[in-house]
């Protein structure tokens, strides 16, 4: 759907060599940790202090909808996905304990359990629906079923159609019973607090680091073993668990619900705050909360004593607020006080760690990567054309060919981006051809893209951790709770120990700590080596890893590689620089119009005629 | 049901499924040219069927004052640009007097015109243009407004604008119509009686001329697409906004293009609509949505399957109203996820690369 330009990744001019940062420091009282104990303190001392019953009042509704927007925090701000149906989710909480404590008298902790299981569950089909799509899709889809989902709230005869249920009893935590707004208060924040929590031990996992990764477009995730459609249920399933927690305390707190903020509208507003916070930011998210709840009470009130009480004032005045405040402070207003604050806690390599367990590698000379007969049609166009060749156990093979040669298809194809029409790939024996990328690094086969994929904003260490997702104690794709619960120590320590040996190996570990978006463009092409050897792959596919390079740095990439290949690591490189490749190469396998026209050791190839005629054209 | 209410039913379905594919034309061409998921796009549907009802009440419709504001804002907004850019003040003068036109005599021409013509007895062929002329100026200015500013954010933050947007024109609409129901003057009291069986089957004049208008003017935006240069220019853009720009189709340009349609067909749906329908300041939100469904469930695969997409869902609308009205929003909303499922079904294993951001 969406328009696709073959533009350059946006980082670097080329960029002077940086110094190595300085190893972040982490001790309990860091200045972040003062942050967050700051806050924790003064939302603490609030009902305590002669607070008046109206703020009390708006700081609950403040948490509660900082809940729905740390949600969209992720969801949208990491993950890139927009939903307009949190309101729903927040109903389907509400509802829930509702209807189970009015009704049948039980316990709002059960109604809480059922109604995160409601939501759970609908999260979970509507996210198998809607979460491949991209583009316009997705928000028009969750528009549709979040409006779907409020008009049933309306219409059901148990859930009281439009006037709702009341009567909901007051919540009882330990003995304590939450019957005022005051009372309820901590609860709600807590709530807020282990919620911010929560997402900041997700996103500094294994999982976490694939969940940032989807922003990029999902071609590098999936290359490293990253199933993305799953990761953006899992977001889309938090997300709506926290809309849904949300849901439950405002229920106890009203002691009443009825369909109105279930709304669209409220959707929006929930999506809003996130934005104008900050999105991407945990604490954008309350702030955000804040900034637009008080900007509502306050417009409700001045307003009328303006312009008269007719009309719907506010509606418009809140409308053109959104649109100048998105014109002039596009990325939130977290993006303005940040500077104040310290940056986020990153991941720190321990200096000792268990070894990750390694693969079987193949013996020397072994038939590692056999490309046969491999045929890729675009209707009418044959881009490559019965192709085969071989790579053995520590060999590094060049596939060269003039501009249009098929070169980067035929790596696609055995790279599992694009499905071959007709031939095979067998990697070890194993046919990988037409399986998805994933399934292909989970083999063995390590990869680097033609544009460097990596996440400027996270650092060196961390993009190189990505390479190792497969990696990990927990499944492939799963760990996500234990992450967020923080059980997860001993993986991490082992996968960026291991990231930090691959960055060491390739001769970038001091940089470790670096945003890798700082590094130079050599820098960032060795970064992705490093990334694809944590797969522990024992073939590595380089898709022209000297474009770009200046001329010392693409001597040390050759070198790099030839240490590699002493290591027996088996190498396929797509190149255009005849230089490069003459000097590192065993063998050549050279393509032009699709087809392999000549294969042998360099020197053989730069005599071959036909190889010749491809490249200086013909000699009459 | 027997055989007349179905035919009825299957009229009604007909009949709206044409003006949701106006709608969804005009989605689509905002959102390939723009990458703006157009919100408002139905606000234009109520301003139109509001301003022309308002002009056969005999009154000036409020929307030439908010016309004759936007026009002013823009205005303003134009010359402050091109007085803060050394290269543009240079021409200032000449600049300011076409933007002067533009945005401040054009709109108050409208707006006299309005005065004048509202209290008179106007033939209908009169009235329709009139409301055209006060409602279609305002999308390209609300594009300038709003989103020419963000040209190059992302489509998540234009969305929200868009939000915004929606919320000023319907707050304003609520301002400048009042809370009641409209119903404007059908085009044609015809109906023509068809034998059906035992039983006549009516077909009502209006429904006739809302199809066959839909009609012809997705004719004439095919030809507009095909055969003229700003429709080519206008898929230019669409197929590809930077390639565009390199061979001179100014994305400015495109943008204020695809609004000015988008707001032509907006205010014609709303005009066609109109008798049928009794219309609010708030009901063009919802026509506008199902026209943006409509547009996914048909929009999928080629114009035909698109056309087919209306269709049903202007068909399960009627259906549902008839069989079960609770429901009737429900269903139509629900009706997306099949078509999704189909979509993820069909879409295969491999990820597509995603827009950067």
């Amino acid at each position: 759907m969406t328009t696709r330009y073959n533009l350059p990744p946006r980082f670097p001019k080329p960029a002077p060599i940086k110094e190595p940062g300085p190893l972040p420091k982490r001790s309990l009282l860091s200045r972040e940790n003062l942050l967050l104990l700051l806050f924790i303190v003064a939302v603490a001392l609030m009902p305590v202090l002669p607070t008046p019953e109206l703020w009390i009042t708006q700081l609950n509704y403040i948490g509660l909808a900082s809940l729905v927007a740390l949600g969209l925090v992720l969801l949208t701000g990491v993950g890139n996905l927009t939903s307009f149906g949190q309101a729903a989710f927040v109903g389907l909480g509400a509802y829930s304990t509702a209807y189970l404590s009015t009704r049948y008298g039980l316990s709002p902790w059960i109604g809480l359990l059922v109604g995160l299981l409601i939501t759970a569950i609908c999260a979970y089909l509507i996210g198998l629906l809607t979460m491949r799509m991209s583009g316009f899709y997705l928000p028009v889809a969750t528009i549709a079923w979040g409006l779907s989902l409020y008009h049933l709230f309306g219409i059901q005869e148990f859930l009281g159609k439009n006037d709702g249920i009341g009567d909901i009893p007051s919540l009882n935590f330990f003995g304590a019973t939450l019957n005022s707004g005051r009372e309820i208060y901590y609860l709600i924040w807590l709530a807020v607090i282990l919620a911010i929590f929560a997402i900041r031990n997700l996103l500094n996992s294994r999982p976490g680091r694939a969940i940032r990764a989807l922003r990029g477009g999902g071609v590098m995730a999936e290359a490293m073993g990253v199933n993305t459609g799953w990761m953006k249920v899992v977001i889309f399933v938090f997300a709506a668990i926290l809309a849904s927690i949300s849901g439950f305390l405002y229920a106890h707190l009203q002691h009443m619900v009825n369909p109105t903020p279930f709304d669209l509208t409220y959707s929006i507003k929930y999506l809003f705050m996130a934005v104008i916070g900050g999105i991407g930011q945990v604490w954008g998210a309350v702030i955000g909360a804040g900034v637009l709840t008080a900007l509502e009470e306050g417009l409700k009130r001045i307003l009328p004593e303006l312009l008269g009480s007719q009309g719907n004032y506010e509606i418009i005045v809140f409308g053109l607020m959104l649109v100048l405040l998105l014109q002039y402070a596009r990325f939130g207003i977290w993006s303005f006080i940040r500077k104040w604050f310290p940056p986020p806690p990153t991941a720190l390599a321990p200096a000792h760690a268990d070894e990750l367990p390694k693969r079987e590698k193949p013996a020397a000379g072994e038939l590692v990567l056999d490309v046969r007969a491999v045929r890729k049609q675009f209707g009418g166009l044959v881009a490559v054309n019965d192709v085969s060749f071989q790579v053995n156990a520590g060999e590094i093979i060049g596939l060269i060919g003039p501009n249009g040669a098929g070169k980067s298809t035929t790596f696609n194809l055995i790279t599992g981006v694009l499905d071959a029409s007709a031939g095979e790939v067998l990697y070890r024996g194993e046919r990988i051809s037409n399986l998805p990328s994933r399934a292909i690094v989970r083999r063995g086969v390590g990869r680097t893209f033609q544009h460097v994929q990596l996440l400027p904003r996270m650092t060196v260490l961390e993009n190189v951790a990505l390479g190792a997702h497969l990696r990990g104690d927990f499944a492939p794709q799963g760990g996500v709770l234990a992450s967020i619960l923080r059980l997860n120590r001993a993986e991490e320590e082992k996968l960026l120990f291991e990231a930090s040996q691959q960055l060491e190996r390739v001769g970038l570990g001091e940089y470790r700590y670096l945003e890798a978006g700082n590094l130079a463009l050599g820098q960032q092409r060795i970064l992705e080596i490093a990334r694809a050897l944590c797969c522990d792959p024992a073939l590595l596919l380089l898709d022209e890893p000297a474009a770009g390079l200046r001329y010392q740095e693409k001597q040390a990439l050759a070198a790099l590689l030839n240490k590699l290949k002493g290591e027996g690591m088996s190498i396929l490189l797509v190149e255009h620089d005849m230089d490069f490749v003459m000097n590192l190469t065993d063998r050549l396998v050279v393509m032009e119009f699709g087809t392999k026209i000549a294969e042998g050791v360099p020197h053989e190839v730069q005599q071959n005629p036909a190889v010749l005629e491809a490249y200086l054209g013909g000699v009459e | 049901m027997d055989l007349s209410i179905f035919a009825i039913l299957v009229q009604d379905g007909v009949t709206s499924g044409a003006i949701y594919a106006l709608l969804a034309l005009a989605f689509v061409l905002v959102f390939s040219v723009t990458r703006v998921i157009f919100l408002a796009q139905g606000e234009f549907v109520a301003y139109g069927a509001l301003s022309l009802a308002a002009i056969q009440n005999h009154q000036a419709p409020l929307t030439a004052s908010m016309l004759v504001a936007l026009g002013v804002l823009t205005f303003l907004v134009e010359m402050g640009r091109t007085l803060l850019q050394p290269e543009l003040r240079l021409h200032a003068g000449r600049t300011g007097a076409v933007y002067a036109v533009k945005y401040l005599l054009f709109p108050l021409a409208v707006f006299a015109a309005a005065r004048l013509l509202a209290p008179l007895d106007l033939p209908q062929l009169v009235q329709v243009p009139l409301a055209l002329l006060i409602v279609v100026p305002m999308g390209p200015m609300i594009y300038r407004l709003a989103y020419e500013p963000l040209v190059e954010a992302s489509t998540l933050v234009l969305l929200i604008v868009s939000v915004g947007v929606h919320f000023t024109m319907v707050g304003l609409g609520l301002v400048m119509f009042g809370p009641e129901g409209w119903a404007t003057t059908a085009f044609s009291d015809a109906r023509l009686e068809v034998p059906l069986g035992a039983e006549q089957l009516v077909i009502s004049g209006q429904s006739l001329w809302v199809v066959a208008i839909a009609a012809l003017l997705i004719a004439a935006l095919y030809v507009y697409f095909t055969h003229t240069l700003p429709g080519k220019a206008l898929r230019a853009t669409a197929v590809n906004r930077l390639g565009a720009q390199l061979v001179g189709i100014g994305a400015t340009l495109a943008g204020r293009l695809a609004f000015t349609l988008a707001a032509a067909l907006g205010a014609l749906s709303g005009i066609l609509v109109g008798p049928i329908t009794t219309l609010n300041y708030a009901s063009g939100f919802h026509i506008g949505l199902r026209g943006f469904i409509s547009a996914i469930v048909g929009g999928l695969a080629s114009f035909p399957v698109a056309a087919l997409g209306t269709l049903l869902v202007g068909m399960l609308e009627s259906f549902t109203a008839f069989w079960a009205s609770e429901y009737k929003e429900v269903l139509v909303f629900t009706l997306i996820l099949p078509v999704l499922l189909w979509r993820s079904l069909v879409g295969g294993g491999h990820v597509e690369e995603e827009e950067e951001e």
